[in-house]
C-alpha cells in the first residue's frame, strides 16, 4: 500500500500534570475547599421547624413530596420555584461565561473539583510528574500492582464518600447515616450510592479531562457564547514567538521571543493542552499555566503575563502597542449587564412570589352524578368534595362558609344534618390536605345559581381563599 | 481473490459494484454491532421457548414458564386483596355502629363500598345512588326502612321481599283495583296530593283515606318505617307524583324487590356498602349512636389525608 493509513481514532495521551504553586492554584484550593465543604456539611445543618416538620435545613423529601430549604418549604404544586432556581442557575452560568469566560469549568464544576482531587491523590501516592510517568511506563510487577491497588482503594473511598453524601440530602442525615452502616437503609439508598460511587470512580479516577473534551455539552455551548470581549487564558504569541532559549536570545538580540519553550505550561495543565496553540475546547481556563509561566518568567528575569487572562480584543490591541483595557470595562458591558438584569429580575420575581403565597388553599369539586338531590321537605341538596390545604407546620382551625346562596345550610361528613349551618369550623392537620364532604341544601324552590365557598384560617394570619362554584337544581338559571 | 483492488485515499477494498463510476467500498459492520445482533437472535429463540409465542389452531404455544397475562392479573389482584386484608378483617369484626368512631376504618369502608357499589348496586340505583323510577334514591333523606347504618346493613343482608328469608323486609300494599268507584278514586288521589301540599283538601277523599290507608301510612301520610310504608307527605315519590301514577299505585301497586346480599357478598363487603350508602348524604344517626357521639364531637373529627 502506498497511501498512509488514515487515522480516525487518536489514542488518549495520559495526563501527568506537574505540581505548581501560585495565585491561581491557591484560588483553586480555596474553591475546592468551599465547594466540597458546602457539599459535605449542608445535610448536617439543622433548622427548627416545630414538632410537625423535619429539622434538616436542606431536605428533598421525596416520600412526602416536600422540599425544604432553610425557611422555605415547597409543595409539589409550587415546583415552579425549583424550576425558577434552575433557570437562574442557567442564566447565572451565562452571566459568568460572558464576564469571566469558562470560570465554571476551571474552578467550580464538580468534574473539575473531583478530577483535581484525584490528581492530588496520584501525586501523594506516586509522586510528582516524572515519577508518575516512570511508573506508568514501567512493566507490571508486584510493586506496581500493589501501588495501583492502594491508589484505587483511595479513589474508591473518595467515590464512596461522594455518593454517600448525596443521599443525605433526601432523608434525615443522622438517621440515614446510621442506618446505612447498620444495613437498615432503603435499597434505593444503596443503589444510589452504588451508582454514584461508580460514576465518581470512573469519571474522576480515569476519564477526567476526556469528560470535558468529549462528553460535556457545556464547552460546546460556551464556544458559542464566548466572543472577542470574553476573558480567556491567552498566550501572547506576538511576545513569545519565535521561541528560543535564553542563550539563543542573547546571541540574536531582538530576533527571539520571550517563550523559551520550557513546556511548563503544558506539564501543569490538568487537561494536557498546549495553550500556545490558541483557544481550544480542551482549555478549561483554570489558570495553572499562568502560574507556571509567571514563575519561569520571574526566574529568567522577564516580565510576567506571557500567558495571561485576557480578551482577544485586548491581545490584538496590546500586540499593536496599545495599553490594555481596564478589567472593569471587560466586566461591565451591555451583555453582562443584561444577563445580570434578567438574573436579578428572576430572583426578585421568585422572592416576591415566595413572600406573596398563602399557606391556605381550597379546591372544590361538585358531585356530577347525581348533580342535585331532592330532599323530603322539597329542598334541593348538592354535594361537594372540598380539599382544605394547610401549608403551615402546625394544625390549624379553619372556617368553611357558603356565601351568596340565600337560605343555604351546609353539613359535612363529620357534622350531621342536625347541626347544619352556613359555616363550620374544621381542624386541618399540620402540613396536610384534609378532604371534607360538604352537603349544601337550599329550601324548596331553589334555582340553579353560582355561589362561593370561602375558607378562612382562624389564627392571627387570617389567611383566606375562596372558590366560586355552581349550585345545581331543577330548571333554568335565572 | 487475486484481483483485489484498494481505494487509494482510504486504503479500503472495493466490493466490485459500480454505478456511474461510483464504487462501493467494503466497510464491514463493526464487530460489536454484529454480536449485539446475534445476541438478539439468541434472545428471540429463548423468548419463544419460554413465553407464549406461536398462534396455533385452537390456542397458542404456552411457553415453558407458563406465563399468561390472565395469571399475572390474578396474581396482582390477589396481591391487592392481601394488602387490603387487614382492613377487611377489621371491618368484618367491627360492629357497624362503631365504625364512625374509627375514622380511618370508616374512610376505608366508604372507599371499599364505593367500589362494590359500582359492581353490585349501580345497575338499579344509579352510579351515584340517585335512583330511578321504582328504584329508591339512596342519596336523599327519605328511607322506606330506615337510614341509619344498622338499618341499611339489615336491608342489604336480608333484602326486600325475599320469600325464602323469614327476616326479609316485607310489606305489601293491597291492590284496590275494583274497590273504588272512579269518583272515589279521584277524591282519594286529591287527598293524597293534598297531604304534601300539592292540591286542595278533599273531604270525601279524606274519609276514604281514613278508612283504608291510615293504618299503614298514618293520619297525616307520614308513613311507617316499621312496616316499610312510604311517607306520602313529602316531596319524594318512588313511582311518580302525577294523578295517573298515584291512581295506578293505589289500584295495581308495584312492589319492588332487592336481592338478599348475604347470599352473594361477604359480611365485610356488605358493611362497606352500608357505610358508603350512608355517606351519600342522606345517612341518619341511630338514636343510640347520637347519644354516644354527642358528648365527644372530636371523635368523628379526624378523617384526613396526607397528599
Amino acid at each position: 500500500m502506498n497511501s498512509p493509513e488514515p487515522v480516525l481514532y487518536e489514542k488518549r495521551q495520559k495526563v501527568h500534570n506537574k505540581r505548581i504553586d501560585g495565585p491561581f492554584r491557591r484560588f483553586k484550593w480555596l474553591v475546592m475547599l468551599v465547594t466540597l465543604g458546602i457539599y459535605y456539611i449542608t445535610p448536617w445543618l439543622r433548622w427548627d421547624r416545630g414538632p410537625y416538620a423535619p429539622d434538616q435545613a436542606v431536605l428533598v423529601d421525596l416520600a412526602n413530596r416536600r422540599f425544604y430549604m432553610f425557611g422555605i418549604e415547597i409543595w409539589p404544586h409550587e415546583f415552579y420555584f425549583v424550576a425558577g432556581l434552575l433557570i437562574m442557575a442557567g442564566i447565572g452560568l451565562f452571566l459568568v461565561t460572558s464576564a469571566v469566560g469558562r470560570a465554571w469549568c476551571g474552578y467550580a464544576c464538580p468534574q473539575t473539583v473531583w478530577t483535581d482531587l484525584f490528581q492530588h491523590i496520584d501525586r501523594l501516592v506516586d509522586g510528582d510528574r516524572n515519577a508518575r510517568v516512570r511508573l506508568d511506563n514501567a512493566p507490571w510487577g508486584p510493586a506496581k500492582i500493589a501501588r495501583r491497588l492502594f491508589k484505587w482503594a483511595i479513589y474508591l473511598v473518595i467515590s464512596l464518600a461522594t455518593g454517600g453524601a448525596w443521599i443525605l440530602y433526601f432523608a434525615d442525615a443522622p438517621t440515614l447515616f446510621r442506618d446505612f452502616f447498620t444495613l437498615e437503609a432503603a435499597p434505593v439508598a444503596y443503589a444510589t450510592v452504588g451508582i454514584l460511587t461508580a460514576t465518581t470512580f470512573v469519571l474522576g479516577g480515569f476519564m477526567r479531562e476526556q469528560v470535558c473534551i468529549y462528553m460535556c455539552p457545556w464547552p460546546r455551548i460556551q464556544t458559542a457564547m464566548l466572543d472577542e470581549k470574553s476573558l480567556i487564558v491567552t498566550y501572547k504569541d506576538w511576545r513569545g514567538e519565535p521561541r528560543g532559549s535564553v542563550k539563543k536570545a542573547e546571541k540574536n538580540p531582538g530576533m527571539i521571543g520571550d517563550c523559551i519553550d520550557c513546556m511548563q505550561c503544558v506539564q501543569v495543565c490538568p487537561t494536557g493542552y498546549d495553550i500556545r496553540n490558541g483557544p481550544d475546547i480542551a482549555c478549561i481556563t483554570c489558570g495553572l499555566c499562568i502560574d507556571a509561566c509567571d514563575k519561569v518568567m520571574a526566574d529568567i528575569g522577564r516580565p510576567r503575563g506571557l500567558i495571561d487572562y485576557a480578551t482577544q480584543e485586548d491581545c490584538e490591541a496590546e500586540a499593536a502597542g496599545h495599553p490594555p483595557k481596564p478589567v472593569w470595562k471587560t466586566l461591565l458591558r451591555p451583555r453582562t449587564l443584561i444577563y445580570t438584569g434578567i438574573w436579578a429580575a428572576l430572583g426578585f420575581g421568585l422572592l416576591f412570589a415566595l413572600g406573596a403565597r398563602t399557606h391556605t388553599d381550597l379546591t372544590v369539586a361538585a358531585d356530577r352524578n347525581p348533580p342535585f338531590m331532592l330532599m323530603g321537605d322539597g329542598s334541593v341538596r348538592n354535594s361537594y368534595t372540598l380539599r382544605l390545604r394547610n401549608m403551615e407546620s402546625r394544625p390549624r382551625d379553619m372556617r368553611i362558609a357558603v356565601e351568596g346562596l340565600p337560605g343555604a345550610v351546609m353539613w359535612t361528613d363529620t357534622v350531621g344534618r342536625e347541626q347544619a349551618a352556613g359555616s363550620h369550623v374544621v381542624n386541618v392537620p399540620a402540613d396536610a390536605i384534609r378532604t371534607v364532604r360538604a352537603y349544601v341544601a337550599v329550601p324548596a324552590g331553589a334555582r340553579p345559581q353560582d355561589f362561593t365557598f370561602t375558607l378562612t384560617s382562624l389564627d392571627e394570619q387570617r389567611e383566606s381563599d375562596s372558590v366560586e362554584t355552581g349550585f345545581s337544581a331543577p330548571g333554568e338559571q335565572p | 481473490m487475486g484481483n483485489k483492488r484498494i481505494d487509494e485515499p482510504t486504503g479500503t477494498e472495493f466490493v466490485g459494484h459500480e454505478w456511474d463510476g461510483i464504487e462501493e467500498l467494503d466497510t464491514p459492520m463493526p464487530r460489536w454491532w454484529l454480536w449485539t445482533f446475534y445476541l438478539t437472535i439468541v434472545w428471540a429463540i429463548a423468548y419463544v421457548i419460554a413465553y407464549p409465542a406461536w398462534p396455533l389452531v385452537n390456542k397458542g404455544t404456552e411457553g415453558l414458564l407458563g406465563w399468561t397475562s390472565r395469571g399475572q392479573l390474578a396474581q396482582e389482584i390477589s396481591a391487592a386483596d392481601a394488602a387490603r386484608a387487614s382492613f377487611r378483617e377489621q371491618i368484618a369484626v367491627t360492629d357497624i355502629d362503631k365504625l364512625p368512631g374509627q375514622p380511618d376504618l370508616m374512610q376505608q369502608a366508604v372507599a371499599g363500598g364505593a367500589a362494590a357499589f359500582k359492581i353490585h348496586c349501580a345497575q338499579c340505583h344509579g352510579a351515584g345512588g340517585g335512583g330511578l323510577p321504582g328504584y329508591p334514591n339512596l342519596a336523599d333523606d327519605e328511607w322506606l326502612w330506615g337510614g341509619d347504618l344498622k338499618s341499611i346493613e339489615y336491608t342489604l343482608v336480608h333484602g326486600i321481599r325475599q320469600h325464602d328469608d323469614p327476616q326479609t323486609r316485607q310489606s305489601a300494599m293491597p291492590a284496590f283495583a275494583g274497590v273504588f268507584e272512579p269518583a272515589q278514586l279521584d277524591a282519594l288521589v286529591d287527598h293524597v296530593l293534598s297531604l304534601s301540599g300539592k292540591g286542595p283538601a278533599n273531604a270525601a277523599g279524606a274519609e276514604i283515606y281514613t278508612a283504608n290507608c291510615v293504618v299503614c301510612h298514618g293520619p297525616a301520610g307520614e308513613g311507617d318505617r316499621a312496616q316499610g310504608a312510604p311517607n306520602l307527605s313529602n316531596a319524594i315519590w318512588l313511582y311518580g307524583s302525577s294523578r295517573e301514577e298515584i291512581a295506578r299505585q293505589i289500584e295495581r301497586p308495584r312492589l319492588g324487590v332487592m336481592p338478599r346480599w348475604a347470599d352473594k357478598l361477604d359480611p365485610a363487603t356488605i358493611r362497606m356498602l352500608a357505610a358508603y350508602v350512608h355517606s351519600l348524604g342522606g345517612g341518619e344517626e341511630t338514636p343510640a349512636m347520637a347519644a354516644a357521639t354527642a358528648g365527644t364531637p372530636a371523635a368523628t373529627d379526624g378523617a384526613n389525608e396526607q397528599p
